[in-house]
């Protein structure tokens, strides 16, 4: 009899190029994403050692850090921004990669035009120097982010040299709430487990609440693994990732989508396979989360409070501190009375389309509060093109949100789109570490819908009380 | 790469957790397209104020601690974004190691391709090390990677972990690439029982 094997052993397994002695093992990389920010230098490293790209077909580029989200062709004013978007433009041509460029009808947040052009696939490997391609891992792909000289290294061999991952089942029993979504449950699992509660380990996410989300609820959930600390997420892929996939331009087709879907469908964990770690989480006691503090862990239910300090263990009373400090907020406030100057829809996090569909069902029929400057920011141009047959743009416009072009913009503030300094937003990205979206700005990380609801009122609110036409 | 084997020298504390890359090197910065120059940036928004001037008070800029060049933190250093560009910046700015109780995975993975060292010691240990470096002018450790050990002039000793292949590769300051490319008729073999994809599928779908 055969082991019992997880998922993510599954996919380890048929990777494994060569286990030399004495070292870690080689593992080949299916796809590799690259964008503007953190390539440069690995083709450098190509040109000074006369190396090539070995497989310049698994390789995909777009840029998306950098890129303004005014209308497209406005010209990019920060030179060192141009210079790097320049470098990769140069890059791909002289290395013949594929580039989804700036003006490409199919550009976008590297980690949601992958999804969406069917790159990404069950049972992959896929990597790209970026930490929140754990994204991917929503397709039951293994999916993780790497470092400027890894990219050299797919670029150069398809191979990584990766110590064995542990494993981590996160199994959430029951289901998840109206007004509860896979950014509440992504938020709540952080909260329980810390922001290095899965370092080393690759997480399965499993359980009734799980394999009851959309593609995009799974990818928002992989997406924030990396908050946790961990290697990377992922969901064994069903009948949902499969209608998801099938038809996207680079989905195989015909008589290669029966087999790749029979041999998807071999990929989930068998029963009763052995995990080094397993938590697991109640959906009933999950709700609509928001961050108080300077990192992803740091956060507390709509209806809570920012914590006392008094009654903390010392280590974390200063981490505590110092985060209530830069974020301007006195212990014990309630989540509900912290009033927001911005509010970000966007990021890899919560930009696809049916974020987009939940945020506009808030702001239906409403107005933005006049003191908060709220802006949306589609993922890619496709899911941009996708809101607006919809509608959804109108939503927004008439409720007083901007409606902009795709890329990452405020979820890093690489492009002109920051927060001043004192100024308090509510986002649907990933990180609201000191100055992440611009010197001095305090993020609080939410759900779009919870945004949506923020940009109205003024202030956070429990979108569970809330009405919609 | 450059060889890592015995390093010594002044140890500074940043008695801080979860020092994320963002804070270590801001994205302002990684627009650059070059791998060095990212010292002076280094822990910019704690070093600097808004207009550029110098915040004395940071530690890594207060006249004892000045050339350290062994870093001392809390735990979960590095965490966050995948930037290597923080790796770049603690070793331009002349640091050659960071001593903490845990290291997010791909700070760590980047740090071994970059001559620099992530030491993990336990808690207490490096509780004791912060210590000594507050409290001890010019207070030296020696990361001895030929033995894997911590060592003070005080008699403080500790052993740290480190994976077998990744010391081989510091001690000798192997490229890995090269290494990785000795496997070309494994990788070759994989790739004939795994054929890439056609570059473009023939029913891909024009943009008008
Ligand atoms: S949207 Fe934010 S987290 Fe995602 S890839 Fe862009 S910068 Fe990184």
């Amino acid at each position: 009899m055969t082991a019992k094997r997880t998922l993510f052993e599954k996919i380890w397994d048929t990777h494994l190029v060569a286990q030399p002695g004495g070292r870690s093992p080689i593992v080949y990389i299916d796809l590799h994403l690259v964008h503007e920010v953190t390539s440069p230098q690995a083709f450098d490293g190509l040109r000074v050692a006369g190396r090539k790209v070995r497989q310049p077909s698994r390789t995909v580029a777009t840029i998306d850090h950098n890129v303004p989200t005014e209308p497209r062709g406005t010209p990019i004013t920060d030179v060192t921004a141009a210079r790097q978007i320049a470098a990769l433009q140069v890059n791909c041509k002289e290395f013949g990669i594929r580039l989804f460029d700036i003006d490409s009808p199919e550009q976008g947040i590297v980690h949601v035009i992958g999804p969406e052009l069917g790159l990404t696939q069950p049972g992959m490997t896929v990597v790209c120097g970026d930490s929140h391609t754990s994204t991917h891992g929503a397709f039951g792909a293994l999916a993780f982010g790497i470092g400027t000289s890894e990219v050299e290294h797919v670029l150069a061999t398809q191979c990584l040299v990766q110590q064995t991952p542990k494993t981590m089942k996160i199994d959430v029993h029951g289901r998840l709430a109206d007004g509860v979504t896979a950014k509440d449950l992504a938020l709540g699992i952080i909260g329980q487990i810390g922001t290095d509660g899965a370092t080393g380990h690759v997480i399965e996410y499993a359980g009734e609440a799980v394999r009851a989300l959309s593609m995009e609820g799974r990818m928002t959930l992989c997406n924030m693994s990396i908050e946790a600390g961990a290697r990377a997420g992922m969901v064994a892929p069903d009948e949902t990732t499969f209608s998801y996939v099938e038809g996207k331009r680079f989905a195989p087709r015909d008589a290669e989508w029966e087999s790749a879907v029979n041999s998807w469908r071999s990929l989930p964990t068998d029963p009763g396979a052995w995990f080094d770690k397993v938590v697991d989480i109640d959906a009933a006691q999950l709700c609509p989360f928001v961050t108080w503090g300077t990192n992803p862990g740091m956060v507390a239910p709509v209806t809570g409070r920012v914590p006392d300090v008094g009654n903390l263990k010392e280590a974390d009373r200063r981490a505590t501190e110092l985060a209530l400090q830069y974020m301007g907020l006195e212990p014990g406030k309630r989540i509900e009375e912290i009033d927001v100057d911005r509010v970000f829809i966007g990021s890899c996090t919560n930009s696809r389309i049916e974020d987009l569909r939940a945020a506009a069902r808030v702001a239906k029929g409403r107005r933005v509060n006049p003191k908060v400057r709220a802006m949306v920011v589609p993922g890619s141009q496709s899911v941009k093109r996708a809101a607006e047959a919809e509608g959804l743009h109108r939503i927004f416009l008439e409720a007083g949100f901007e409606w902009r072009e795709s890329g990452c913009s405020m979820c890093l503030g690489m492009n002109p789109d920051i927060l001043q300094p004192g100024e308090r937003c509510a986002s649907t990205s990933n990180r609201n570490f000191e100055g992440r979206q611009g010197r001095g700005g305090r993020t609080h990380l939410v759900s779009p819908m919870m945004a949506a609801a923020a940009a109205i009122a003024g202030h956070f609110t429990d979108i569970r009380n809330w009405k919609f036409q | 790469m450059n060889p890592f084997r015995i390093h010594r020298g002044r140890v500074a504390p940043l008695d801080r957790v979860n020092v994320d890359t963002d804070q270590i090197i801001p994205k302002q910065f990684l627009k650059r397209i070059e791998r060095t120059g990212f010292g002076e940036f280094v822990f910019y928004d704690w070093r600097f104020s808004a207009d550029g001037t110098k915040n004395s008070d940071f530690v890594l800029d207060q006249p004892r601690y000045r050339g350290a060049s062994i870093l001392v933190a809390g735990r979960n250093f590095g965490c966050g974004s995948s930037r290597e560009h923080a790796v770049w910046a603690l070793a331009d700015f002349g640091f050659r190691a960071v001593i903490s109780s845990s290291f997010a995975d791909i700070f760590a993975n980047n740090s071994t391709k970059n001559g620099f060292l992530a030491v993990q010691l336990s808690e207490p240990e490096v509780a004791e090390l912060m210590r000594g470096a507050r409290e001890m002018d010019g207070y030296n450790l020696t990361i001895d990677l030929e033995h894997c050990e911590v060592r003070d002039d005080a008699g403080f000793r500790a052993k740290f972990p480190i994976d077998e292949f990744v010391r081989h590769c510091l001690l000798n300051g192997l490229d890995d690439i090269g290494l990785t490319l000795q496997h070309e008729a494994e990788i070759a073999a994989y790739e004939a029982r795994h054929p890439a994809p056609p570059k473009e599928p023939t029913h891909h779908r024009q943009w008008a």
